[in-house]
């Protein structure tokens, strides 16, 4: 495997990853509701990256597309946790658990927007075009991943971990 | 024309034809109480309309310490002595029998009467437990857009400063704070480039998802006497209902609800591959071209053809329309803000406009729209999740500039993060870290998305909830305590309109009973907890709605809402003016933007903008190195489906909105005979061809339902977009046995038991126009029909299937012409 393919695998399962905990965080959400929405619509993104990454793989002969869910992938862990937020109704810990699933999706964006940085700089050493070109249309929105959990944690943290 | 004219079957009254450039003709309307001559009036009282974003102008009648009547003001720029049914009836409500005159506390579960001192002293009592206990963050103001600028300032300088608290934001967030936001994202500032006397310049006027005909009904009277006189203006429409404004166009776009932002694309597309673009003004003054033009190369009109549900071929004759307008005015309302990607969307517009080189002439201009009369002083004065002053939070400087006026230290100014928008206020209620929220002049339990949420938050216990209104309302009726205001010729006070006209409203009659100006229970409230600035003098030092006005102007003083030109006296006797009016602008300012972009600096903006997908804010580096030198911003936005599509259980698409003869949830419409008459009770609309699917017909009581709850209401079938419903938002339950909810005896008659709890990541604004719903019918019509108007959007499909809307004698309004405009008494041309 050359290095190219090996950034590959990695952006394939940290965007399957992605796109797989902003959905569960949306259900987990419901009842903070821009964040249920807007996680559900970036999501999108993530899945959109991880055909992408797929296409590019398969014309060098790599097979990202396997079968990923499995008994404990994040997908399951999701559904049990499921409207969380719903269940204890009023109590404040949901505030708490959002900041953390918050954090938790900012740090694997970031970990998603350095693949795509290595990926990039990789592809200008060696005059990847089709490489460079996948960075290119993908790593924008990545970063537009983790500036959203940012300001997300930057808006609600006070409030949550003030009245705590 | 003079004459009297049924002005509830004919809402927009006579024609004064004029031709294009020419000073629309003055028509002064006049309505009085049955019996009053006009000479025996008293006295004649200057005001201007609370009941919709218009400003018009208008003077009210007193007799015997009474309101009689009222007259449009013929002098004003605004109106040219011309009024709307809701400013013609609607002053009847302030002598309703059911006004609150006294305040109530809750005692043992239930609201009794007491004073004002046992009133104030619960609200300051608990007030100073929850800032020793928990904190500022405890706290919360939910205010309005239908104060006065003089009660939203002072209100922010007691929440933001006084408080200390995040927590503070306007109704005004469900009407205009995507008009802000749009405002904001291409210009770096709020404020409107453009002008109503646009009307009188333009060859093409597009209304983007904005009824003007209901909303802004005198403004609609100056398209309609244009279209009539010579060298007419051509109309494009985009709406999903077939409004008076649509039967009007040239073209009429009805695309699938929530999907305005593909729709705009493909325009700017069309628009950029015809080459209509003006590449001097876009190399001047804007940042942005090329990404717009990259996120525009797939957005054909037969791709967005596919996504709306509208021809490619209209898209391409809309395109070619606004393509060819050599002066093109647009208008943007509730269709685009209330609707999925509303600030995108709506950004869209203003690229429309950029990219043709239509700003800041005559003719030439966007107008985003308010919908509440002073929706634009709750934005300046920072009642609406902004700094006053349309000061940038993100920005230090701008915080110790309103610190230094203030006389506070900054730090006591929270700009930790974006001030809190009304949605995540409620969150926080629900959460229980805000436990006292101050709600003044509106009415969120009839307002507010998915009504059984919002009730059970406001009427937890932990959740003390203070109402301040004329009525005793919907929310009224869940609050621990209820202070009892004066309104609108009760009291004195200046507000703004959607072109920047600021009106002078006095005080024509004194308030019923024990009711105050809500500025004077603010400031009551002020002196009671002791505010006080950094060297100990008073934090709020002034004491009526003049020294309030003169306190506003050194807040504003330098910055894009410059009012340091105006004063009360100024503004009495004449024609309202626009801000911004200094020492450069002594007699105000019509158009923004005629000589550059003026406040989009790194330095002076307002905001640096945010991403209009997610919401995200820019940071102050980043936008530097994006728009050094301050020019507009061409910001492109993908399209995103909407979050919720029909199918399967629920196959309708579901919108609010209102209808001409109401404002809000009814509180002063409700209580106008005239106006209550010609739209008594809700109803629903469906297309013919759904209709028959159903087997329905006019006037059967149908259930609309959705995942978040159900109502009730008589059909009407009309010519909407087929698959769509219409649901007027305007009914609740205080004029039902049930008082603030539905129950056994009354079911659901609130728009707002259906909608879906989703806003715009950008503005925040809660999206009222994208919901699927489910329609049944429930019982078969005895022949009566629904009751909703004939004379509207709401026209029956087939003209005869209901009886028409009329007013009768008691609607008869005198139309006078008057010389004041006739001797081009304007400039601006």
């Amino acid at each position: 495997m050359n290095g190219v393919e090996l950034v590959l695998r990695a952006i394939h399962h940290g965007e399957q990853e992605l796109a797989d905990d902003l959905l569960a965080v949306a259900g987990r959400h419901s009842a903070d509701h821009e964040v249920h929405h807007v996680a559900t619509d970036l999501a999108a993104w993530s899945r959109e990256h991880v055909e992408r990454v797929t296409g590019t793989a398969r014309h060098r002969g790599l097979d990202l597309a396997e079968p990923h869910q499995d008994d404990s992938s994040p997908g399951l862990l999701a559904a049990l946790k499921e409207n969380a937020a719903e269940a204890p109704g009023r109590r404040p810990e949901p505030g708490l658990l959002l900041l953390r699933d918050l954090r938790d999706l900012h740090l694997k964006a970031a970990e998603n927007s350095l693949y795509w940085e290595m990926l990039a700089q990789l592809a200008q050493a060696t005059r990847d075009d089709e490489a460079l070109e996948l960075a290119s249309a993908c790593h924008p929105r990545t970063l537009r991943q983790v500036r959203w959990t940012n300001t997300m944690i930057k808006t609600l943290c006070p409030q949550t971990l003030s009245s705590l | 024309m003079d004459g009297s004219v049924d002005r509830i079957a004919r809402p927009w009254g006579s024609r004064t034809p004029y031709d294009r450039g020419r000073p629309w003709p003055a028509r002064v309307d006049t309505y009085l109480a049955d019996g009053v001559a006009p000479e025996s009036v008293d006295r004649w009282v200057q005001a201007a309309s609370i009941l919709h974003s218009d400003g018009d102008a208008m003077d009210i009648a007193v007799k015997e310490g009474r309101i009689v009547g009222v007259r449009g003001r013929a002098v004003d720029r605004v109106n040219h002595g011309r009024l709307g049914p809701k400013d013609l009836f609607g002053w009847q409500a302030n002598a309703a029998r059911d006004r609150l005159t006294r305040p109530l506390v809750r005692v043992d579960g239930r609201l009794v009467e007491t004073d004002w001192e046992t009133a104030m002293e619960r609200i300051v009592a608990r007030s100073r437990q929850l800032l020793e206990e928990r904190g500022p963050g405890a706290i919360g103001f939910y205010t309005s857009g239908q104060l006065f600028l003089e009660e939203y300032y002072t209100l922010a300088v007691l929440a933001r400063a006084g408080i200390g608290t995040h927590h503070l934001d306007g109704n005004t967030r469900l009407c205009t704070s995507t008009a802000a936001e749009a405002l904001k994202e291409s210009f770096g500032c709020d404020g409107q480039p453009g002008s109503y006397d646009d009307i009188d310049h333009a060859d093409v006027i597009a209304l983007f998802g904005h009824n003007l005909a209901e909303t802004q009904p005198v403004q609609w009277m100056r398209i309609l006497d244009r279209l009539e006189g010579g060298d007419p203006p051509r109309l494009v429409c985009v709406d999903p209902r077939p409004t008076r404004v649509a039967r009007r166009a040239s073209v009429h776009l009805a695309p699938r609800v929530g999907t305005n932002v593909a729709l705009l694309n493909a325009l700017l597309y069309e628009v950029i591959r015809t080459g209509r673009v003006d590449t001097g003004y876009v190399e001047a003054h804007t940042v942005g071209f090329d990404e717009l033009k990259a996120r525009l190369a797939s957005c054909t009109p037969e791709w967005a053809a596919d996504v709306c549900d509208v021809p490619a071929a209209r898209i391409q004759e809309a395109a070619e329309i606004l393509g060819a307008a050599e002066r093109l005015l647009s208008t943007v309302l509730q269709g685009v803000y209330q609707s999925h990607q509303a600030t995108a969307a709506a950004v869209q517009v203003n690229n429309l406009h950029l990219i043709r080189g239509m700003l800041g002439r005559p003719g030439a201009g966007v107008l985003q729209m308010n919908g509440q009369p002073t929706a634009q002083n709750t934005r300046e004065c920072g009642a609406n999740g902004d700094l006053p002053g349309f000061r940038n939070w993100q920005n230090d400087e701008h915080v110790a500039d309103l610190a230094r006026v203030w006389n506070v230290d900054p730090k006591t100014i929270p700009h930790y993060g974006p001030p809190t928008h009304a949605m995540q206020m409620f969150r926080y209620a629900e959460q229980g870290s805000l436990r006292m929220l101050w709600i003044s002049g509106t009415n969120p339990a009839v307002s507010l998305p998915e009504l059984s949420r919002i009730r059970a938050i406001l009427a937890q216990d932990r959740l003390f909830v203070i109402a301040q209104d004329l009525f005793l309302t919907e929310t009224a009726r869940l609050a621990d305590v209820v202070l009892p205001a004066a309104t609108w010729g009760e009291k004195t006070g200046t507000f703004t309109n959607a072109d920047r006209t600021v009106h002078l409203s006095d005080k024509a009659v004194e308030p019923p009973g024990e009711a105050r100006p809500d500025l004077d229970i603010f400031l009551d409230y002020a002196r009671r907890m002791d505010f006080r600035d950094k060297d100990g003098a008073p934090l709020v030092g002034w004491h009526d709605p003049e020294s309030a006005f003169e306190a506003w102007k050194r807040c504003s003083a330098g910055r894009p809402c410059d009012y340091t030109g105006l004063s009360h006296a100024k503004l009495r006797g004449g024609t309202g003016v626009q801000w911004p009016c200094n020492d450069r602008a002594p007699e105000g300012t019509p158009r923004l933007y005629g000589e550059g972009i003026t406040w989009a600096h790194p330095d002076v903006c307002e905001s640096y903008g945010k991403d209009l997908v997610t919401g995200a804010t820019v940071e102050a580096v980043e936008y530097r190195s994006l728009n050094p030198d301050g020019r507009a911003v061409l910001k492109a936005a993908e399209y995103l489906p909407p979050h919720e599509e029909p199918g399967g259980e629920y196959p309708f698409q579901l919108t609010t909105g209102r209808t001409l003869y109401h404002f809000h949830t009814r509180t002063k419409t409700g209580r106008a005979p005239q106006l209550n008459a010609a739209a008594p009770d809700v109803w629903v609309e469906a297309s013919a061809g759904d209709a028959r699917a159903l087997d329905a017909r006019e006037g059967d009581l149908m259930e609309v339902s959705t995942p978040r709850g159900l109502l009730r209401a008589r059909l009407r079938i009309t010519d909407i977009r087929p698959g769509l419903l219409f649901v007027p938002f305007h009914y609740g339950y205080w004029d039902t046995p049930a008082g603030h909810a539905p129950d056994a005896t009354t079911p659901g008659r609130a728009a707002n038991e259906t909608t879906v709890t989703d806003w715009d990541p950008v503005s925040k604004q809660p999206l009222f126009k994208t919901a699927a719903a489910a329609l049944r019918l429930v019982e078969r019509s005895d022949g009566t029909t629904s009751r909703a108007p004939t004379t509207t959007a709401s026209a029956p499909h087939r003209t005869g299937d209901a009886p028409a809307t009329e007013g009768g004698a008691a609607a008869m309004v005198s139309e006078t012409a008057d010389p004041a405009w006739n001797d081009g008494g304007r400039s601006d041309a």
